[in-house]
């Protein structure tokens, strides 16, 4: 998720359409290809070939979609791709470009962005996830956050600290929270606690207050096991939430900042 | 050729007496249930280590088994992505390692090898079927079945029905057209070619908006399915449709992708088809293995085929003609659905398809269960499978009209933890579930006659009494399991075999000194 807090700015020229959806600086950086090139590159694309193939390289009326395009996908270097744009395709009605050899290489590296960008997920772009109300969100938050929260405590500045996305992602699901607790009650009534290191059916472990590792065979119920979840209280509202509440709480935290 | 056709499927099965595990689910059905007794409920506590082997890749490579092995004539063939083995399975020896050369596929997994006769059969990252001398591990030939450029990656085990190797295929990240296809044993040549979404002029081809989309729809096919000899039919799942999250360029059902698609393996040509989810936004591939049941459904007997989907419903159909008899939620969490249609699809809700700024559905795109098979005991009548009950926010990316690939993402918002089901086939209802305290709980199952059920949670190998869930057998593996159970008979004994990463584990119950 780290890409998430890079993913803002847009290449191409032609973003402002609201047809078109550009690759991102995390594609960029991931492709390899050199971006002074790809900013010529997508410059020459929409000068001379966005006409029938379209902004994107989606294909337009009588022009294939070149991100699916096998030569595309195929091609190192532009070897297949420059012989292409070179002598054009007479017989399907592409006509031969007068473009010199530097810019073929151009437009062949913003091409090689355009398809690493569709074919690789975690370089995609999120977009505006700050949609809600913010005034229902804090209604909210008061109502069903604040008994473990505070916007002028633990929460205070959380707008600035974190992207919009991020701060979505991280105030449903809070990474790197406390650690489950657990409390361990022997068959003669002794107890162990501490902080849960690992459980499963068989075995728990924990360390306790002092920081030494105790560990318990289980069988069933014995000894009994009660873990605590700092997170459940995130979980069990899952099933509460609605989507508009969740936009509205995150609208809200937004603005503390 | 009629010969053939009639009696070389049955041949390995016949000749071992189910002692094998010839084919991916052990037989035809995909049950994954098997008639041995000699490991069962009243000496499986003393089920002990026969044998530990760990396998290596030439350079050091990491080793991950997530396949079914196979055992035919007392030898085991496995694989990982780019390797197949050949292995004693009386003691683990190795007797010889194939590895494929470098290549640019993904490496995400291999589910294992099909045979016939001394031939292996085997897809590798890249996309190739390759045939194996199962008795030297040499290459006898290779074909191509799908371009590497176009983002295909295989994964799938072939399957042998007859003189037809049935391969699959998958990659849904730059919306190519899925297919499933039929080899020649022999020489490789291809037999026949199904896509799995229609083109001009065929049936389906009005759930999409155009040939072009319906062509660029994916529905990939990268489980095997199962068999009914009787009726002749290839019985498999069909993968999620594309562009995957952002589906503005392909309204419409999306036939026949998220499916259940019944194939007459001779021809090529699909006989009936049940969508387990209408235009899916989520990646709920429906490739869950269809696991067939010979049952009663009020006091007749029927001929069904079931599936846990992806999605989170469990269907039960008619083989037959893939009419629907049973739909119903198996996890408590789902929330995508408005119900169910009078032909017992569920009906998803648009407010829950992808937004720009999010929506929470439940299951995530990992799903309720996974590609991990269930398993179907006739002792019991239930059907066991692994469970997960996730969230995710789905976000859409590309808001493009021609958008590609992914077009969206999900982002884990939390999960009400996983649980082994065991679930009634008739009704769908839980008859007991095992909620795990910890770890996955999309895992294998096997059930026996001898009255077990075997899973794993974690690195913990599990036996479980079926009827009532109670854990009767375990043991701590040297890392997670990493496929499903497998159980065979080699001179009189009876192995349960899993794979844990890089490692085989092979466990007896102890014969008394004699």
């Amino acid at each position: 998720m780290r890409y998430l807090t890079f993913l803002l700015a847009a290449m191409s020229l032609s973003a402002q359409e609201p047809d078109t959806v550009a690759a991102t600086t995390a594609a960029l950086t991931a492709s390899k290809e050199n971006p002074a090139a790809v900013e010529r590159g997508s410059k020459l694309f929409q000068a001379n070939c966005a006409g029938c193939h379209g902004a994107t390289a989606k294909g337009g009326p009588g022009a294939p979609d070149l991100i699916r395009s096998l030569l595309v996908l195929d091609d190192e270097k532009g070897i297949l791709i420059a012989p292409v744009l070179r002598n054009g395709r007479p017989d399907k009605g592409m006509p031969a470009s007068n473009l010199a050899e530097p810019q073929i290489a151009d437009i062949v590296a913003w091409l090689h962005v355009q398809t690493y960008a569709a074919g690789h997920r975690n370089t995609y772009a999120f977009l505006d996830v700050v949609t809600g109300d913010s005034k229902k969100g804090e209604a909210y938050f008061r109502s069903k956050c604040s008994s473990c929260h505070s916007a002028t405590g633990d929460l205070a500045g959380v707008g600035k600290r974190y992207e919009p996305l991020a701060l979505q992602t991280r105030w449903l699901l809070p990474r790197g929270a406390a650690k489950s607790t657990v409390k361990v009650t022997m068959p003669s009534g002794e107890t162990v606690s501490g902080v849960l290191d690992r459980v499963d059916d068989f075995n728990v472990s924990l360390r306790d207050a002092t920081g030494e590792y105790r560990s318990f065979s289980r069988d069933v119920d014995s000894p009994k096991v009660e873990i605590t979840n700092p997170l459940k209280a995130h979980t069990d509202l899952l099933r509460v939430y609605s989507d508009a509440d969740i936009h509205n709480v995150t609208a809200y935290l937004v603005t503390l900042r | 050729m009629t010969f053939w056709r009639i009696f070389a499927p049955f041949l390995p099965l016949l000749l071992l007496g189910q002692q094998g595990w010839p084919t991916y689910s052990g037989d035809y059905s995909g049950r994954r249930f098997s008639p041995l007794t000699q490991i069962n409920a009243s000496n499986v506590h003393t089920l002990s280590l026969a044998w530990a082997t760990r396998f290596t890749a030439t350079g050091g490579a990491a080793i991950q088994i997530k396949s079914a092995p196979l055992m035919v004539n007392n030898i085991l063939y496995f694989t990982s992505p780019n390797h197949v083995w050949a292995v004693d399975a009386r003691d683990g020896h190795e007797l010889w390692h194939y590895q494929y050369p470098p290549n640019t596929g993904s490496t995400i997994g291999n589910r294992g090898v099909g045979m016939y006769g001394n031939w292996l059969f085997f897809e590798s990252p890249d996309s190739h079927l390759i045939s194996l001398d199962a008795r030297t591990g040499k290459e006898r030939w290779k074909v191509s079945i799908a371009n590497p450029k176009l983002d295909y990656t295989s994964t799938a085990a072939p399957i042998v029905i007859g003189n037809h190797i049935i391969t699959g295929i998958g990659g849904d990240h730059l919306d190519n057209p899925g297919f499933l296809e039929s080899h020649d044993p022999e020489t490789g040549a291809l037999q026949w070619k199904w896509f799995t979404t229609p083109r001009k002029g065929e049936p389906g081809i009005e759930t999409w908006p155009d040939e072009y989309a319906s062509a660029h729809g994916t529905g990939q096919t990268w489980i095997p399915g199962s068999y009914d000899p009787e009726l002749n039919l290839y019985i498999l799942g069909t993968g999620n449709p594309n562009p995957v999250m952002a589906d503005q360029s392909r309204k419409g059902d999306n036939l026949y992708t998220c499916s259940i698609v019944a194939i007459n393996p001779d021809t090529g040509k699909m006989v009936w088809y049940f969508q387990a989810t209408p235009h899916d936004t989520h990646d709920w591939d429906a490739t869950e293995i269809p696991v067939l049941i010979d049952g009663v459904i009020n006091g007749q007997p029927r001929k069904l085929v079931a599936q846990a989907n992806r999605n989170g419903y469990f269907f039960l159909l008619d083989r037959t003609n893939g009419k629907n008899i049973l739909t119903t939620p198996f996890i408590d969490s789902l929330n995508w659905s408005k119900g169910v249609n009078a032909k017992g699809q569920p009906i998803p809700d648009p407010a829950k398809n992808p937004t720009t700024d999010g929506v929470l559905v439940s299951p995530a795109s990992n799903g309720a269960t996974n590609w991990q098979s269930p398993s179907f005991s006739p002792d019991t009548g239930m059907f066991y499978v692994g469970s997960n009950r996730p969230f995710s926010m789905f976000y859409k990316t590309d808001t493009d009209s021609h958008p590609q690939g992914w077009g969206g993402l999900d982002t884990g918002a939390g999960t009400d933890g996983g649980a082994l089901l065991a679930l009634d086939y008739k009704t769908g209802k839980i008859n007991w579930r095992h909620d795990w305290p910890s770890g996955s709980g999309v895992t294998h199952m096997l059930t026996t006659a001898g009255k077990l059920l075997f899973t794993s949670n974690g690195q913990n190998l599990i036996a479980f009494n079926p009827s009532n869930g109670k854990i009767l057998w375990h043991a701590g593996l040297t890392a997670n399991v990493s496929n499903g159970p497998i159980t065979y008979m080699v001179d009189g004994r009876q192995y349960l075999l899993v794979a844990a990463g890089d490692s085989m584990f092979a466990f007896t119950v102890n014969q008394p000194a004699k």
